[in-house]
């Protein structure tokens, strides 16, 4: 008997079909991986599952038993867990009072935390997610809010896990952790679904593999039997091809730093004594483990921040007007970490959200919006950029990260920019959109622009740079010529250990 | 029962919301007539004679919708970059001070520079009181709920203490109350043997400008970026703090002229009975016409109409005024409700 299975889900939502007639089954210690790009129903399938949603066709079965749809404590009665995205933790509470929150009967007037406490330590080692059940959440990291997500749903005796894209925020090293952990679950027993487009950590994990496109279930293969290239081309539905990387001849310096500091601000660290020097054609990776100073650099590149000291020289002349604007203007196209908070206005409509940094100098007399213009430069970019919406007076929230990111680069690398900082321009993004990302901005550096590509992707960066430079504690390494790098160095220069030769400094 | 989040609210059902709302406030007040001892039927039709029912009652009800159309738009604008002024009472009677400052004789011009001085000195006025809370805001991160509300206090004791004191009429036989607005400096009439002043028209005419500065300008579109996000505001290269303290002079100035048109319409001299809370209802205004400046005109001329038909009900049901407040407060309450039905759907079951 299957230990769970899906039996021609159909779910509707208006117009848009988002799971049309889906069969699947899960079984006992297997680890099924569920693959399909942004939209492709993923999400949806697991709601019905957890009962968020009650699909319109169609029944889910738990060991034979049919479950009660809609009912979110029907599937948690039958032993399902999810590890969700987004932490759904407090972060106030420590792990021991987050695990057994909602597990006890409001009229328990005493919680028995010891019990508690010797069930999570029990299960801890079990499975060798190591936590203290005393740490507050906030203190946590994120690999290890991660694992008290885990544990919250074994501590409910789960005996079906399901994990939606639960690599994305994860260090190399913490999904190996990760990946350990999951191994041994199912050796205990347990069956997961592991949710992903992320093509590697599918053919690592899996036992077999569904894929989902446009709501449909369109493959299903052995791992064993699968490779990248057949993965790639089933999700998206045409063969992918991955931007080629060419190495051109440099120009002039575009943005030079020298001597720049930052001071740290709360929540942030500052920068020491940083030097770069990026030219025309080339495009210049940063890696580096997050929160070590990219967001300070990259606020610098963008106008945001201003540096306590030394100089900024953009295009050859020293920058003194730290304004998002003026360097707009200037010719910098700035695409964000943060696409849908700090990239877009949700509410407000496409082609509003075209104007973006250029409001005012694509005003009339720099006071009156000129829409007309605005909503035909709007249809255009549309159009070249394949930015799936209905138009320019969509709501730009409506649109998926996919093509708000589109939107983004259309903003910007459309006035032909000479620089260009883009910080984790693929980030969260499926196959299809992260081949077009990338080939963007190879695009804008064949045509002249000098690029700071900021990536948590080292394979993305390795693919994308001419010469890579590394931020550790606020501090810069290099940037050194790709082809005299491996990801070991990189790695350890991540976490701080200097380089030795410093010969092929730019 | 449970809701699901809509896509995109249909037009017509953001249309219909408000005029659904009153309708929900007018069956549910009916309760509170008959508690009151009358019969609701008489009462809404001595309410609508009161209010529509003759040419006086229309333009009474037109006369009180005017302070209304200034605070509602003080309140709307605010809003919308969500800059929370609450203190929009007290910002009309700084208008009005100024008025009476400028418009008791110190100087004397013709009507038509005269009027337009009142009006500018008395936005000033409230433009000038509202950089207090903003200043402590953007610079001290003050809550402004707080310092904008609590002012309302300090700028009413203060008026009191000008009309015992200095300000004080000797002609007034004691009363506490200023020296009139000379001749020049009043509003004429625009309906004869009403009320009724130009002072509409220039109220119509302000919600009609600042519909279209939050349309068409670049000052619109970075009051609403602010309003909907901060952090992609920055992005865009928007100075937050220089669109609160723009967001602040056009409501602490709407305010402030709504105490002018006060003063030198409907008054002609600066009392403490100037305003019975217009500030205050200047915020329902904005609610019910959801923010939006055109919507302002309709919503305040209904509330005013309510209001007046309100006084009118309660002198031939004899049954309180207190009611307009109850209806006015249930269709606000209704709108609140049903602009969430505009984001929400309900469905009905599990």
């Amino acid at each position: 008997m299957k230990k769970l299975q899906f039996s021609k889900i159909c779910k509707n939502f208006g117009s848009v079909v988002a799971n049309d007639n889906i069969s699947l089954s899960l079984g006992e210690g297997e680890i099924l991986s569920v693959l399909g790009e942004n939209g492709a129903g993923k999400t949806t399938l697991m709601n019905i599952l957890f009962g968020h949603y009650i699909s319109d066709k169609g029944f889910i079965e738990v060991e034979g038993q049919r479950l009660t749809p809609g009912s979110t404590r029907a599937s948690l009665d039958a032993g399902i867990g999810m590890v969700h995205q987004h932490f759904t933790l407090a972060d106030n509470l420590t792990v021991l009072e987050n695990i057994i929150l909602g597990t006890e009967p409001l009229t328990r007037l005493w919680s028995q935390k010891k019990q508690a406490y010797t069930k999570l330590k029990a299960l801890s080692k079990r499975f060798g997610l190591l936590i203290n059940p005393d740490d507050k959440v906030a203190d946590l990291t994120v690999g290890e809010k991660q694992r008290v997500e885990i544990i919250k749903a074994l501590y409910r005796d789960a005996s079906i896990l399901i994990l939606d894209e639960p690599t994305a925020v994860l260090t190399p090293q913490e999904t190996t952790q990760l990946f350990k952990v999951l191994k041994e679950m199912v050796n205990a027993g347990l069956s997961i679904m592991f949710i992903s487009h992320k093509l590697n950590e599918i053919l690592e994990i899996s036992d077999r593999i569904v894929v989902l496109r446009h709501g449909k279930l369109v493959g299903e293969v052995a791992t064993k039997n699968a490779s990248k290239e057949s993965l790639a081309e089933m999700m998206v539905g045409r063969k992918v091809t991955r931007p080629a990387y060419e190495k051109l001849k440099i120009g002039k310096a575009v943005v030079e730093l020298n001597d720049v500091c930052l001071k740290s601000s709360e929540g942030s660290v500052g920068l020491t004594n940083i030097n770069l020097k990026i030219h025309e054609k080339e495009i210049i990776g940063l890696a580096g483990v997050s929160g070590n100073g990219q967001a300070g650099l990259a606020s610098i590149f963008q106008g945001l921040a201003s540096p306590s000291s030394g100089e900024f020289k953009l295009f050859g002349e020293s920058l003194i007007k730290y304004d998002p604007r003026y360097l707009t203007k200037s010719g910098v196209a700035r695409i964000p970490e943060d696409r849908t908070k700090e990239g877009i206005i949700g509410e407000m409509e496409v082609w509003e959200n075209f104007l973006g940094e250029q409001l005012r100098s694509k005003a009339k007399s720099g006071f009156f919006i000129d829409k007309k213009q605005a909503v035909s430069s709007a249809e255009k970019l549309i159009q070249e950029y394949d930015i799936r919406c209905e138009g320019p007076f969509a709501s730009t929230r409506l649109l998926s990260g996919g093509n708000i990111q589109k939107l983004i680069l259309a903003r910007s690398l459309s006035n032909n920019p000479r620089f260009i900082i883009a910080n984790k321009p693929a980030r969260g993004l499926d196959e299809g959109a992260i081949s077009f990302v990338q080939q963007q901005i190879i695009n804008a550096k064949t045509k002249g622009a000098g690029v700071l590509l900021i990536s948590e992707d080292l394979d993305e960066i390795f693919e994308l740079s001419d010469r890579i430079a590394v931020i550790f504690n606020g501090r810069l390494q290099g940037p050194f010529d790709t082809s005299t790098l491996n990801i070991n160095q990189v790695g350890l220069m991540m976490s701080g250990e200097m380089k030795e030769d410093s010969l092929h400094e730019a | 029962m449970r809701l699901k989040t809509r896509r995109n609210a249909p037009v017509w059902l953001i249309a219909l919301l408000p005029i659904l709302s009153i309708g929900v406030a007018f069956i549910i007040g009916a309760f509170f007539i008959i508690w009151a001892g009358g019969s609701p039927i008489t009462a809404y039709i001595a309410l609508i004679k009161g209010s529509l029912g003759s040419t006086f009652a229309i333009t009474e009800s037109l006369a009180r919708a005017i302070p209304l159309i200034f605070t509602g738009l003080a309140a709307a604008v605010a809003f919308r970059a969500k800059f929370w002024n609450i203190g929009a009472e007290g910002q009309l009677y700084c208008g009005a001070m100024a008025a009476t400052l400028v418009g008791t004789g110190v100087i004397d011009l013709p009507s038509v520079i005269m009027i337009p001085v009142l009006f500018i000195a008395g936005a000033l006025a409230g433009c000038l009181i509202l950089l207090l809370p903003v200043l402590l805001k953007t610079h001290m991160k003050v809550d402004e709920v707080v310092t904008t509300l609590l002012l309302n206090f300090v700028i009413l004791l203060f008026v009191n203490m000008l009309l015992e004191g200095p300000w004080k009429d000797p002609m007034a036989m004691g009363w506490p109350q200023a020296a009139r607005i000379i001749d020049s400096g009043v509003l004429p009439i625009i309906v004869a043997k009403s009320r009724l002043h130009l002072g509409i028209i220039i109220a119509i005419v302000m919600s009609v400008v600042m519909w279209a500065i939050l349309r068409f300008t670049v000052w619109g579109y970075e009051i609403r970026a602010v309003g909907y996000n901060q952090q992609a505001s920055t992005f865009y290269g928007i100075s937050i703090n220089k669109s609160v303290l723009m967001v602040a002079l056009f409501s602490g100035g709407l305010a402030g002229m709504a105490g002018v048109s006060e003063v030198a319409g409907l008054k002609g001299y600066l009392t403490l009975t100037l305003s019975p809370g217009f500030g205050y209802t200047g915020i329902a205004v904005a609610m019910l016409a959801q923010l939006h400046p055109i919507g302002v005109i309709i919503s305040a001329i209904f509330l005013a109409s309510i209001y007046v038909g309100a006084d009118a009900m309660s002198r031939s049901v004899n049954i309180p005024n207190y009611i307009a407040d109850i209806l006015v407060a249930i269709s606000l309450l209704s709108v609140l409700v049903g602009s969430m039905l505009t984001r929400f759907r309900i469905v009905w079951g599990k």
